[in-house]
């Protein structure tokens, strides 16, 4: 890729770089600093007066502890294992039998499940977990959120399925291996690496959701993070700076490390079908 | 692609796939169902109502489609009028321009200055809802925010942007969420064109539009399709915006997800939340057939 580069495109990658970067990095900078600042400023700037008070602060909401440490986790963790397995079987399947129309099949699936999401799908998916006495559970929430994520898990997910050889599975079944005994101790093992981008993909997904919890839980001991945030708000509405800049800040952190895991061990791309 | 031979036989491959199968089937294909249904009742959450709805036919449509209100703020016909600009804006003009900018930018380019913009963009797009939410009303606001302190001292002026400029605001907000999507499916895109096309290009001292109109372009085209196609839907269905603006001020910013969540956890009217819930689905579905479509023309015609 060693290729001659004029100065002129050179100062022009530089410049747009930083136009770029600005963009994205602005509206999340003052997020880096406020929790640590003694005194309320919106405006991004180094504070004068650095304090870990803040999280003191946060540390005795006890409700707002136990959405990010407990609940959060129930759910987020409930929606990676449904989905990580659910879609690893069903990918293997896809990739390992002749189906007419797979490839179309998986498409069709992504877009159907873009068609029926966000807050049109809710309504009947409130009354299905109202009937179910589903309501106000995390199972419910674990559930409907495995639903939506599906098509795509399964769409990342055949990436990595379809590169591994069959040679070792087809001789496995000559000499009588059952297809589970194939699926658990030749392909799982070679598939590893997709799992993980597909269980840290839907940990990510469901630790951010607000919209789902918002709408079929009910009692305050149940709610994640994600509404939790809103009890660092005053009653009249608005929030206390600091003290949300300071729970987004450990609400956020999880979702960095995961990053930074995924793009240290796989390089984050685009995980999915650009090879057609 | 080439079908591949089959390992084991469609029985296995449906034990498989039966999992799988289970969650489309109740959480997705019954929804969408039911929800047809739902929309012909009067369906609420408490009162008579709720334990046994009865069958109202088109009321709950007749009541969306009354053009003596729709237009008015906070009606059926505003929200979506907000929505196809929100749509226009923020998804074609915002995100799809934005991502295949920045991939053609670092199109043949490895190192930091990538790694920079790349890395920001998908923080952009993975922080939780809430968190950029709120990032966000901070930049925006008026007295201290950081954009205004920026546009200030260039002397540009302090506008109130989310009063003055509601619908703007969000589709700013909504281009900085979501590029990262289209960056990195027009970058891997991008990766799979052979180098040799362009080096004969570059040979023949081509400028750099000319490689992106003649080379790149025609053969990004079903990638574009496809990138087109999800973020529309996909924008479609957002429902971070409220967590920005509330749909306010004065419904300014009721994008018909917010509008859908108004009626039917609000206000708990199901029936009526149930029949918007169809007329976007409707629209969403006749968008993906098209693309379908356009997609398989495409595939015939290359």
């Amino acid at each position: 890729m060693n290729r001659y580069e004029s100065p002129l495109a050179r100062v022009g990658i530089v410049l747009f770089t930083m136009l770029a970067a600005s963009f994205f990095a602005l509206p999340l900078l003052w997020l880096a600093t406020a929790p640590f600042d003694a005194r309320v400023n919106l405006t991004v700037h180094i504070p004068a007066e650095l304090t870990l008070d803040n999280f003191r602060a946060v540390f005795q909401n006890s409700f707002a502890v136990r959405a990010l440490l407990v609940n959060n986790l129930i759910i987020a963790g409930g929606a990676m294992l449904t989905v990580a397995t659910v879609a690893t079987l069903a990918s293997y399947g896809l990739s390992r039998t002749r189906i007419p129309g797979r490839d179309i099949l998986v498409y069709v699936l992504i877009l159907f499940s873009s068609v029926v999401g966000g807050t049109a799908a809710m309504v009947p998916l409130f009354l299905l977990a109202y009937h179910l006495g589903l309501v106000d559970t995390h199972i419910g929430v674990i559930l409907v959120m495995s639903g939506g994520l599906l098509p795509s898990a399964i769409f990342i997910m055949r990436d990595f399925v379809d590169t591994i050889p069959r040679s070792y599975e087809e001789a496995a079944l000559v000499f009588g291996a059952s297809p589970l005994h194939i699926f658990r101790d030749i392909a799982f093992p070679l598939v590893r690496p997709g799992v993980a981008v597909v269980a840290i993909w839907a940990f990510v997904n469901a630790w951010g959701a607000f919209l789902i919890p918002v709408v079929l839980l009910r009692s305050p001991h149940n709610m994640p993070a994600s509404v939790a945030l809103y009890s660092f708000y005053s009653e009249a509405g608005t929030p206390v700076h600091t003290l949300v800049a300071a729970y987004a800040f450990l609400y956020t952190i999880p979702v960095l490390v995961l990053y930074l895991i995924v793009n240290w061990r796989f390089g984050f791309r685009f995980f999915g079908g650009i090879k057609r | 692609m080439e079908q591949q031979r089959g390992v084991f036989s469609s029985r296995v491959g449906l034990a498989f796939l039966t999992p799988a199968l289970f969650f489309v089937v109740v959480f997705l294909l019954f929804p969408f169902v039911w929800i047809f249904y739902l929309s012909f009742t009067n369906q609420t959450l408490t009162g008579a109502s709720a334990l046994s709805p009865s069958f109202v036919g088109l009321e709950n449509y007749a009541r969306l489609f009354d053009f003596d209100r729709w237009a008015r703020a906070g009606e059926f016909g505003s929200a979506l009028w907000i929505t196809i600009q929100f749509v226009l804006g923020s998804a074609l003009l915002g995100q799809a321009v934005v991502g295949l900018t920045i991939a053609w930018a670092f199109y043949r380019r490895k190192g930091l200055l990538r790694e920079i913009v790349f890395t920001l963009a998908v923080l952009a797009w993975i922080i939780p809802d809430v968190v950029v939410a709120f990032a966000w009303s901070a930049f925006l606001d008026y007295e201290q925010g950081t954009l205004n302190a920026i546009l200030g001292a260039l002397g540009l002026g302090r506008p109130d942007w989310l009063f003055r400029y509601p619908l703007i605001s969000i589709i700013l907000f909504n281009t900085w969420r979501g590029s990262a999507f289209s960056i990195l499916l027009f970058s891997s895109a991008l990766e799979t064109i052979p180098p040799s096309y362009v080096e004969t290009a570059d040979v023949v001292g081509a400028s750099a539009w000319q490689k992106f109109r003649d080379i790149l372009f025609p053969l990004l085209r079903g990638h574009i399709l496809t990138d087109l196609i999800l973020i529309t839907l996909w924008t479609f269905n957002v429902f971070t915006p409220y967590l920005l603006t509330g749909g306010g001020p004065t419904f300014k910013t009721e994008v018909v997800s917010i509008y859908i969540y108004r009626t039917a956890f609000k206000f708990f009217e199901f029936g009526k939340g149930g029949a918007i819930a169809v007329v976007v689905m409707l629209i969403n579905l006749t968008l993906a057939m098209g693309y379908l479509a356009m997609l398989r023309r495409q595939k015939a015609s290359a």
